[in-house]
């Protein structure tokens, strides 16, 4: 298991641009909205939270496809499956790993570009916390989609259409919290939601994505 | 004798061929008198004026949205646990079917709403809801038309369906959460009949049973078409073996 | 007492029965080689074997986590170095045999490079070094000896024949003799009926109006 987690880590640096791109996304995106919708302070501060999460998310779900895609691709996933490691322990890791050099980096960089979208200042908190919480399960959810769609050719769309219907919720409590929080609102309700769908995710999400795995190495 | 011998694709052929005029007939039959009366022989409401009548529309729609995605469920998991083939394809042509009652309930309840709410469209969490049961049956099309093998193609698409419900309810939830809404509540329960009186009630549930019985025969009409194409592919993958 | 046994088989690729009635017994220090033209179903029957998918009928007897797979595709990691990529395999099989491996497929004077930049053949000879950490005793291959030379196709022979010998045992689809004292399993006569004729049948072989 540790063995898998850190050959995938040493596998995301060495290719290069595995933090950067979602990153430089997550900042695009920020830069893009005010741009779009005026430099207004007050509409900004208003969208903030929302604006946040969306760029978190839409930067978690362009790196999916590389989860299994290569393992897939190079004979690797096939060669893990008659292995002893179980396929759902394997899909766990995978997410994880997904999420260190993907979801890790945004939680981080979130504060930096809440103050391009002046986000009010009790809104920092909660926006680290939320996304801390929350970009776990859109790991695991997209590793899901990408089980889904990895033996197909040009799955990426098709994995998109898949995954962020299933983002909803988390998006929705996750950006709650950011919204109240911002208004110095109580975020406890959202907060145990939010946690509540990364527990749920979690927990149950790697049974379905290693029986969508197996279907798929048939 | 037992249910299961209906999931043989032989005998499913021949029972739903000699079921499907008759429910073909009902369904006419059902949706024909149940929106005559519906449309005509009602009063206009005090409210609403003469919008309300399309209420016989939108309803059934977005009760058969539900139930058709709550088959499908049922039916894939059927596929995963007995691997029934008729089960699964089943599951394939409820989709389009169901998407299109969810598409149906939507536009008839934006006509709706224009004159009611004074907006085409308003972020209310029943109707944001139903626009996400749209974008899970698209995705559900999707997969089952991407996938090449149609056995894989049945297990992903049935993995999908489950974990799809169990977000579909989520989703459901945390937008009644994100805005509580300008909808009005269930137009139809057992004992709240108060919500719409009598003379609206008995033509929607003709309407409704409408609706099934048109439901059930647009699947059997799909379900026999998938089961024929199966067949065909069958055949021609023995001929380019042969 | 077997490793490795196979009653009736037979084996699908994407729903269509492709092999029918294949029975074998891999007996400890044994080899069998499976031959047939192309497309006649070695992959799939030994993809099956491995248990990546299951069979259409028949039954498969093996040890528990006695089968160790190598396919067409290595699984070779490009941006990791020789060593990492064994260290790899060694963990996932907890084993600690990478130094064995290595010298065992002359892959010590390239230990610390990447694997991308690794001719063919070097990284097939590196794929094979992986069934040597992964402690198995039974090794399923896949045409083992594809782009490999005649040097290395005699060293893998050597590595084959010392498993055996050690009491391990190898079923290998090759068209290529590796000088092993193996018994031959031509799987022609095993090609999947058509369903009129006596074969499989599958739930869209009968016919209806």
């Amino acid at each position: 298991m540790i063995a898998l987690l850190l050959r995938d880590l040493r596998l995301a640096i060495r290719a290069g641009g595995g933090f950067g791109l979602g990153l430089a996304f997550f900042l695009l995106v920020a830069v893009i909205v005010p741009l779009g919708v005026g430099p207004e302070p007050a509409t900004l501060a208003k969208i903030a939270p929302g604006i946040l999460w969306v760029g978190a998310l839409l930067s978690c779900l362009l790196s999916l496809d590389r989860i299994f895609a290569l393992d897939f691709e190079d004979g690797s996933l096939d060669l893990l499956a008659t292995s002893p490691l179980p396929m759902e322990g394997a899909v766990a890791i995978k997410a994880l790993a997904h999420w260190l050099v993907t979801g890790l980096p945004l939680v981080l960089a979130a504060p930096v570009l809440g103050v391009l979208l002046n986000l009010p200042v009790p809104g920092y908190l909660w926006l680290v916390i939320s996304l801390a919480l929350g970009t776990p399960a859109l790991s695991i959810i997209g590793a899901f989609g990408a089980a889904l769609t990895v033996g197909l050719k040009r799955g990426g769309l098709l994995m998109s259409l898949l995954v962020l219907p299933l983002y909803m919720p988390t998006l929705i409590f996750g950006a709650e919290v950011v919204k109240r929080g911002a208004a110095g609102m109580a975020v406890a309700t959202p907060l145990a939601l939010l946690a509540a769908i990364t527990a749920g995710a979690l927990a149950l999400l790697p049974i379905a994505s290693a029986a969508a795995l197996r279907v798929n190495l048939r | 004798m037992s249910i299961w011998e209906y999931a043989n694709p032989k005998k499913f052929m021949q029972t739903s061929g000699v079921l499907l005029p008759w429910v073909t007939a009902l369904a006419v039959l059902a949706l024909g008198v149940g929106l005559i009366w519906g449309f005509f022989f009602t009063p206009d409401a005090d409210r609403f004026g003469s919008t309300v009548k399309i209420i016989y529309l939108h309803v059934p729609a977005a009760m058969m949205a539900i139930s058709a995605w709550t088959m499908m469920l049922v039916t894939s998991l059927i596929w995963l646990v007995r691997r029934h083939h008729v089960s699964a394809l089943a599951a394939k042509a409820a989709a389009p079917i169901g998407l299109m009652f969810t598409v149906i309930g939507l536009v008839t309840g934006a006509i709706w709403g224009q004159p009611m709410w004074g907006t085409w469209w308003a972020w209310d969490p029943r109707l944001t809801a139903f626009l996400i049961l749209a974008l899970f049956y698209l995705g559900y099309i999707a997969l089952w038309a991407a996938v090449e093998n149609p056995d894989t193609a049945a297990d992903l698409t049935s993995v999908l369906a489950i974990v799809g419900s169990v977000f579909a309810f989520l989703s459901r939830y945390a937008v009644l959460f994100w805005n509580q809404g300008l909808h009005q509540g269930a137009s139809l329960s057992l004992d709240e009949k108060e919500n719409v009186s009598d003379v609206y009630w008995l033509p929607l549930v003709v309407c409704i049973v409408g609706f099934v019985l048109l439901f059930v025969t647009l699947v059997l009409i799909r379900t026999r078409t998938e089961i024929r194409s199966r067949r065909l592919q069958a055949l021609l993958t023995r001929e380019r073996l042969a | 007492m077997s490793l490795l046994s196979a009653q009736d088989l037979a084996v699908a690729r994407a729903g269509i029965p492709v092999l029918e009635g294949v029975s074998f017994a891999l007996p400890p220090s044994r080899a069998l080689v499976l031959r047939g033209p192309n497309g006649i179903g070695k992959t799939t029957l030994l993809r099956t074997i491995a248990g990546l998918q299951p069979p259409l009928q028949g039954r498969i007897t093996a040890a528990p986590d006695a089968v160790a797979y190598a396919a067409h595709a290595d699984g070779v990691k490009p941006t990791l170095t020789v060593a990492e990529n064994l260290a790899f395999w060694a963990q996932v099989f907890g084993t600690d045999a990478v130094a064995t491996a290595i010298d065992r497929m002359a892959l010590r004077d390239l230990v610390a490079r990447r694997a991308a930049n690794l001719s063919a053949g070097q990284k097939r000879r590196l794929g094979l070094a992986r069934l040597l950490v992964t402690g198995r005793p039974v090794w399923v291959m896949d045409e083992p000896t594809v782009s490999l030379d005649a040097a290395s196709v005699q060293l893998f022979g050597d590595v084959v024949r010392d498993h055996l010998t050690a009491g391990g045992a190898a079923l290998i689809a090759t068209h290529i003799d590796l000088g092993l004292d193996a018994a031959v399993l031509d799987l022609t006569p095993f090609k999947a009926r058509p369903a009129a004729e006596g074969g499989i049948a599958s739930a869209f072989d009968e016919a209806f109006t």
